[in-house]
């Protein structure tokens, strides 16, 4: 279970959270679309020349900024 | 009086609910962030007349953006909070469920979307989520009113919940989790072809392929439906109306009173673009001419909402607006500011920075003509051929695009990175577009007719007086040097002021080349934005960065409109 930045994701793959390296204020703005610790990611998008990401957890979909995405670690079951 | 407040997190239903709680039609969409400002609407239970307020939604009571804090103020004034909570996705809405319980006021739970929940695969133990929140909670469709009443039913059982107080955030995280898991249970599910066809529409390739094709047809359904509507609805009925208004204005002979109802006879006859009389102009203007565009446009735009493809377009659209300052979302301020420009500033509440909300607000009121002026503009120029319309739209995106590249370089301040929940597509209910098109057509009746009619009449006095043609011959030279216009145009851009539509509609008698006119509109649109945009930039920028803005307004319209006159007509004077 080692840490990478979940845009190091390809489309479709799966990953799970394992931290969200941020302050107060990052950590609450993603918990609160469900994108916490020990929740599974789904990779759906990923927008070339620093364009954001979409990923998927419990079935709903979030767009965000790369640089918000870079601060979120996930692992890989192997 | 009791006040009941509408809290719940962005895109669950609470404009819906409060439409079917009240009867007051308030607009709602399939995405996040609909609902800007507050409104308010009253129901009676028991004999006890009670104010119920629908907010803007808000994941948090730590507000992030302009809406969220509209949303948060509100909670003071409730004495019954409403929690509107999404069936469909339990766990992140409890958090704001627990931040509210711990407010100590008296709570109602309204599971929405129950429907959807159930269809998804979820099932959620109601009772046994009662008794761990410890207020009611009662299932409801809002959509369809399933569960309303029993919601207004137990209104009264509304209660202060006496769970123990939660020391700190990582202890909500860990009792939502705790709660999720012991009401709710989840039926696995395949990712479908269907699931496939959905990510397409967020994907590089396909996304921007796929915005490319629904503005498209958005724009392709206005024209249809709004040249239809002339062609078979008011065209015909102003051909009737022609008749008794002859009548009238010979009845009338000359004099004062037939210059204001009916205006000058064109050869001898009225023409309903150039007599500029309150019942020959001020009417066929308005109704004639930009009435059915926009019809086709919130129609259109109606059904584009409530689709739930609106997130997605700011997704694929996000690389463009980040380079103007903005995000993604900022296509939301400009669609709606196609329609009108007062909706599209406001709209730029749900951008998180004062940076963004300046960018977005100068860009939509200086770039982007709502949809009565693009009426007109298709309208005066449309028979010299689609090339000058597409030279105006062509020169006001590419002025859309510098302004924002310049604007990003010179206002200080952050632009924060898109932060988006993208709900799920959902079939626009017939039902629901009728109502809401016809909501915002209606409004635009109540707006537009009566600034028409008044500035027919302000045109009209100030024409009598003499007033407009001494201005017209003191810019005259102005006029002449810089954009190649007679003086006689300047009326016009006055009344641009009150009624950018009235205002295109002066410059038909003018008698102007194409390449003038088209230079004219282009001034119109950019110049100055209307009486009424005008009052919601102030008050949603202050006087300062309004301020700012009239004068980027008037900078490039100088600029814009000198640089035509040089590539349409030259140099010579």
């Amino acid at each position: 279970m080692n840490g990478k930045p979940v845009t190091q994701l390809r489309q479709g793959e799966l990953a799970t959270v394992v931290a969200l390296n941020g302050g107060c204020e990052f950590k609450r703005k993603l918990r609160s679309v469900g994108i916490k610790e020990g929740k599974t990611v789904r990779m759906v998008a990923s927008h070339p020349f620093s364009g954001p990401l979409v990923v998927e957890v419990d079935g709903r979909q979030i767009t965000l900024g790369r640089g918000m995405a870079q601060r979120i670690a996930v692992a890989q079951e192997q | 009086m009791k006040t009941i407040v509408l809290i719940g997190d962005p895109n669950v239903g609470k404009s819906v609910l409060f439409s079917r709680l009240t009867g007051v039609d308030v607009i709602a969409s399939n995405y996040p962030g609909t609902t800007v400002d507050y409104s308010k609407g009253r129901i009676t239970q028991r004999g006890e007349h009670m104010e119920v307020v629908d907010a803007p939604g808000t994941y948090s009571l730590e507000p992030t953006n302009k809406a969220e804090e509209v949303a948060v103020s509100l909670l003071d004034k409730a004495d019954v909070i409403v929690n509107v909570i999404d069936a469909t996705s339990l766990e992140r809405c409890l958090i704001l469920t627990l931040e509210l319980l711990e407010r100590r006021k008296p709570v109602v739970i309204a599971l929405n979307m129950w429907d959807e929940a159930q269809h998804l695969g979820f099932t959620i133990n109601v009772r046994k989520l009662e008794n761990l929140l410890q207020v009611p909670v009662v299932p409801t469709v809002a959509i369809t009113g399933e569960g309303v009443k029993k919601l207004v039913q137990r209104l009264d059982e509304a209660r202060v919940s006496e769970r123990p107080r939660l020391g700190g955030e990582d202890q909500v995280w860990a009792e939502v989790g705790h709660i999720v898991r012991k009401v709710q249970t989840v039926a696995h599910r395949h990712h479908t072809f269907r699931d496939r066809l959905v990510d397409a529409t967020v994907k590089p390739g396909t996304g921007l392929l796929t915005a490319a094709v629904v503005l498209f047809a958005l724009f392709w359904l206005v024209r249809l439906v709004g040249e239809g509507l002339i062609r078979y609805g008011v065209g015909p009925l102003f051909d009737l109306y022609r008749m008794p208004i002859t009548v009238l204005s010979d009845w009338l002979g000359t004099g004062f009173l037939r210059d204001i109802l009916i205006g000058t006879l064109i050869d001898g006859k009225v023409d309903f673009i150039q007599s500029m009389g309150i019942l020959t102009t001020g009417l066929f203007v308005p109704l004639g001419m930009v009435l059915p565009y926009i019809i086709a446009f919130y129609l259109a735009l109606a059904l584009l909402e409530d689709s739930g493809y609106l997130p997605r377009l700011a997704t694929v659209t996000d690389n463009v607006f980040h380079r103007l300052g903005l995000h993604g979302h900022g296509v939301i301020p400009v669609l709606l500011g196609l329609g009108c420009n007062v909706p599209g500033v406001l709209s730029a509440r749900t951008l998180e920075t004062r940076k963004q909300r300046f960018i977005a607000a100068t860009l939509v009121s200086v770039t982007v003509p709502c949809m009565a002026q693009t009426a007109m503009i298709f309208g005066v120029l449309g028979h010299y051929g689609i090339h000058y319309i597409v030279l105006v739209f062509g020169t006001l995106s590419a002025v859309f695009v510098l302004l924002g590249l310049l604007l990003n370089r010179t206002t200080r301040g952050e632009c924060p990175e898109l932060f988006l929940d993208i709900p799920p597509y959902r079939r626009p209910s017939l039902l629901a577009v009728t109502k809401k098109t016809w909501m915002r057509v209606r409004w635009f009746l109540a707006e537009a007719v009566p600034f028409l009619f008044l500035g027919v009449l302000i045109v009209n006095i100030l024409h009598a007086v003499g007033f407009l043609e001494h201005l017209a011959r003191l810019m005259s030279p102005f006029m002449k040097v810089w954009f190649g216009l007679p003086g006689e145009a300047v009326p016009a851009l006055l009344a641009g002021f009150l009624r950018k539509d009235l205002a295109v509609g002066m410059l038909v008698p003018l008698a102007l080349t194409p390449e003038q006119l088209t230079i004219a509109v282009t001034i119109l649109a950019l110049y100055f934005p209307c009486v009424a945009t005008f009052a919601v930039l102030l008050k949603e920028l202050g006087v300062k960065d309004m301020l700012k803005a009239a004068a980027v307004m008037l900078l490039t319209a100088l600029v814009v409109g000198g640089t035509l006159r040089i590539v349409l007509i030259g140099w010579a004077l």
